[in-house]
């Protein structure tokens, strides 16, 4: 009994993930809206919407964001007009046309992006912020304490994951190998004795989406493969979140606030109990 | 109220005394405000008010959040995602009450073990303690069902998981499950009684906090010593204790004003830290998520539930007394609960002549390390059930039961306690008194 | 017991005071939010205005559009029916207000008072009878206007209350041509 109780000691010390997952490669990318004072770059935003519009959309839905809120503040904010004309672009199925039947007609800045649910593909939304790219280390949650919870590295890390698969894999073996992806097919080749995974990553769906110079970038930015996945990112943790710089700000502002009510209570406290102390 | 002499309210005006004489509501306020309160509490003691506050807060913001949420499978998650992003301030809103009940938690588990080190459950105590008790319970229902609105993936996988234990029951469980589901699986039944009741509890809470300030001040509170407040006079009295108004309100509201300042930065800068990113994804019947996990505040339970595996002895033995009744998922209901109910049983186990943890040299260390117990039962919860956290949580449960059943009865009898201060007044001199080199700057508190 | 001996000077109770005001302020912030949280939320407000493409309407003929959970009719008219609005004597309608909201509030019921475009064509109006809020129809009634069917309201091809217990003119909403075939209502 004692020798299992060492064994388990060490094992919890040294095992981090249970032998049938994978362990996958996060890149922790830095991000201009990490950490208390940081906030989103406007121009990324625009740049982010780009690779969604031109890539990404022809299979991800995002139904969770309105056309308008590419004009609020805080987010890519494009004039109104340009938001007009974005929408437009695309085709909404409204219920009230055609008596009651249903048409589709052209989006308004009120409406949704349409949902796609046909490709299997997930809808964006929330994708930043439904994934964690850190985790542990041994379940202490310390990583995502001092890291973030990752949700747009691991979507940066995804879109730059994609390598060559290890020689051990079949040829034929569905999906394609990226070692930022954890909860894919793994091929039995390329596995240990024990069922433990020779590589890090697995074998996702998703055909590689982005491979450097997808999109040209109006303001002549860098759309080399990282810059492309990172600005994406950004914008799916925008998507996510729209009101993260609004939330700091009044993290801000709560934490002053009260800072300065606990100084004065200390010093009322202090005051109050004065008498009593130190004498009878 | 409490046995402690104190002055009693006069009313003054006329319309005082017609009121008091109707409805002596004022001199109750009055009462309960101006409560004479031991000198010597220290900062354990401020966790019930933040704990007050934490519940004005979640039904505060619970029920503004009622007005833009739908409780239908079809339309919740969007109904939050509405919240966060049209309703204005609706994200700051949420994040406050999911961050809430985190604070909620937090504290009343640093109030709870508070209670267990100082003795605050022994007699004549012990009311107070099985109302906290029940208070607990309603808590940990209410931020099951909380848990259960937003339909994410967790919520729904987490509610199958739970409302599963029920159906552990013997002869009844199936129908029980039914029953409580509404249907044979988690679904818009489910969702929306679980919305009702989830809106129910913390009112329930509400007036079982208040009966459980009626308990502690008909008693008087405990203090830091175990010692009780002298009660012969008033004088005597006024020697041990300061009226709660205004020597402990601002205590308490200076040590509540540091830790909002804490709540803040959490809500401001990490409000998901403390949740699962799965229930961001909208829940799916048919895609379970890698790791079904509750919320932290239920891990320890968590894990003391799935430690009690076939292969335990215990189970096995049990198992077969009780005919193959009691089989091992049973029996991980029973020990889960059985672990709550041991502790609402701290009051007759409990042998002790001395009741504060203060002067019992032997119960200082098997305390510290039930609290270590605690954190590490909570964190091999988190953990998938396997070795060697299957290991680890059954240890782990195994001296939870063994604290309360075995270890607090026997310490009484075997440990050899230190001698107490005569008096509350002592002890506060001890620290604050005029011996202390007449320094006027003694402000560690 | 009571720590009321220090009555002397405000310096002594600055504290006391600061702290009271700084928890006034930390509580009216905090109030704040869940006062306004009630307010129009972000989607609902994207709704407060429509743009309505009315290229597509024949003169003579109108299209009905639902607006904030309310009827409107944008109505092309003929030169028939903005003469016959022009003609009747203001003086003598029930309602001599334009009931205009693009107008101030003393405008008369003239019909160009209450046209959108300058050349009379475009009429629009909230689809509600001003009596008890029944959706009239086009095209019927005494004066070649719309009827209410409800309680027999009569209205002229302005909109304007002829005949029946209707005590107003059907209301003109804040609208405007934003191109040559759009309407913006609101």
């Amino acid at each position: 009994m004692f020798r299992k109780l060492t064994l388990a000691a060490v094992l919890a010390v040294s095992a981090t993930t249970a032998a049938a997952e994978s362990e996958a490669h996060i890149e922790d990318f830095d991000f201009s809206f990490e950490g208390p004072f940081g906030s989103y770059d406007q121009n990324q935003l625009q740049r982010g919407l780009k690779v969604f519009t031109e890539v990404c959309s022809a299979c991800h839905g995002l139904e969770l964001v309105a056309f308008r809120n590419l004009h609020d503040e805080g987010g890519p904010a494009l004039p109104e007009d340009q938001v007009r004309a974005y929408a437009e672009g695309f085709e909404v199925f409204d219920k009230a046309l055609d008596d009651g039947e249903g048409d589709y007609r052209a989006a308004t800045p009120a409406d949704k992006f349409p949902s796609i649910t046909g490709t299997g593909a997930p809808d964006l939304s929330l994708m930043a912020k439904a994934r964690a790219g850190f985790h542990g280390p041994y379940g202490t949650g310390l990583n995502q304490l001092f890291k973030g919870m990752g949700g747009p590295e691991y979507i940066a890390s995804l879109m730059t994951g994609y390598e060559e698969p290890p020689e051990c894999a079949p040829e034929d073996f569905d999906g394609q190998y990226n070692v930022a992806f954890a909860a894919g097919g793994y091929p039995d080749e390329c596995k240990y004795e024990n069922g433990d995974h020779k590589y890090p990553g697995s074998w996702i769906a998703m055909g590689q989406p982005l491979w450097g110079e997808d999109v040209d970038f109006d303001d002549g930015h860098s759309n080399d493969l990282r810059n492309e996945a990172e600005d994406v990112a950004a914008f799916l943790m925008w998507t996510a979140e729209p009101k993260m710089m609004a939330r700091k700000q009044a993290g801000l502002t709560g934490v002053i606030f009260l800072l300065i009510l606990s100084v004065l209570l200390y010093l009322t406290n202090k005051r109050l109990w004065a008498p009593h102390k130190n004498k009878d | 109220m409490s046995g402690i002499p104190h002055d009693h309210y006069e009313p003054k005006s006329n319309f005082a005394k017609g009121v008091e004489s109707r409805l002596p509501i004022i001199g109750l306020l009055y009462t309960t405000l101006t409560a004479p309160t031991p000198k010597n509490l220290n900062w354990m003691w401020i966790w019930g008010i933040v704990l007050t506050f934490t519940l004005g807060l979640q039904i505060v913001t619970g029920i503004v959040l009622v007005m833009h949420y739908t409780p239908h499978v079809d339309m919740a998650f969007a109904s939050v995602e509405h919240i966060m992003r049209d309703v204005n301030g609706g994200h700051m809103i949420r994040y406050f009450h999911m961050n809430g009940a985190s604070l909620f938690f937090f504290a009343v588990y640093i109030h709870m073990f508070r209670g267990l080190y100082y003795g605050s459950y022994k007699a004549p105590r012990e009311i107070t303690w099985i109302i906290g008790m029940l208070i607990y319970i309603m808590m940990m229902g209410a931020g099951f069902m909380g848990y259960v609105l937003p339909w994410g993936q967790m919520s729904f996988h987490g509610t199958a998981v739970i409302t599963g234990l029920f159906g552990a029951i013997p002869f009844i469980g199936e129908s029980l499950q039914t029953w409580l589901l509404g249907a044979g699986a988690v679904g818009q039944p489910a969702l929306n009684r679980f919305f009702s009741l989830h809106y129910l509890l913390p009112f329930i809470i509400a007036g079982l906090v208040i009966v459980h300030i009626w308990a502690f001040h008909s008693t008087g509170n405990n203090n830091p010593t175990g010692v009780e407040v002298r009660r012969g006079s008033k004088e005597e009295a006024a020697k041990d204790t300061l009226p709660f108004w205004p020597y402990f309100v601002i205590k308490d509201l200076f040590a509540l004003a540091i830790i909002l300042a804490i709540f803040m930065a959490v809500v401001g800068f990490m409000p998901n830290y403390l949740g699962h990113p799965d229930n961001y994804i909208p829940a799916n019947a048919l895609v379970t998520p890698t790791h079904i996990v509750p919320e932290w505040y239920y891990l320890p339970f968590y894990a003391i539930l799935r430690a009690f595996t076939a292969d335990v002895w215990a189970v096995q033995l049990v198992s077969f007394l009780s005919f193959g009744i009691i089989d091992a998922k049973f029996f991980g209901v029973l020990a889960m609960f059985g672990a709550i109910f041991v502790m609402a049983l701290a009051p007759w186990l409990d042998t002790s002549s001395v009741r504060s943890g203060r002067f019992r040299p032997m119960f200082k260390w098997w305390f510290a390390l039930l609290v270590v117990d605690f954190i590490v039962l909570m964190w091999a919860g988190s953990r998938p059930a396997e070795f060697p956290y299957d290991w680890i949580s059954l240890i782990g449960a195994t001296y939870w039961f063994a604290y309360f059943l075995i270890i607090l009865p026997i310490l009484g009898v075997i440990e050899k306690p230190l001698t107490p201060p005569a008096t509350i007044e002592d002890d506060f001199n001890a620290h604050y008194g005029p011996k202390d080199g007449g320094s006027a700057t003694s402000s560690a508190e | 017991m009571s720590h009321a001996d220090d009555h002397q000077g405000t310096r002594r109770d600055f504290i006391y005071y600061a702290t009271a005001g700084a928890g006034a302020v930390v509580t009216g912030a905090a109030v704040w939010p869940l006062v306004n949280q009630m307010n129009p939320s972000a989607d609902v407000l994207a709704l407060a205005s429509i743009r309505v493409d009315v290229g597509a309407v024949d003169l003579g003929t109108q299209i009905t559009v639902l607006w904030q959970g309310k009827p409107v009719f944008l109505r092309a008219r003929t030169p028939e029916e903005i003469a016959a609005a022009r003609a009747v004597d203001i003086s003598s309608l029930p309602d001599q207000n334009a009931e205009n909201e693009n107008l101030v509030a003393g405008a008369d019921a003239s019909d160009e008072n209450r046209a959108l475009s300058e050349d009379g064509t475009w009429l629009v109006q909230m689809g509600i009878c001003t009596h008890l809020g029944c959706v009239p129809l086009g095209e019927e009634g005494d004066f070649g206007g719309w009827f209410c069917p409800c309680h027999g309201s009569h209205y002229d091809t302005s909109g304007r209350i002829r005949k029946g217990p209707a005590p107003r003119n059907l209301l003109v909403p804040v609208a405007a041509f934003v191109d040559d075939t759009t309407i913006k209502l609101g």
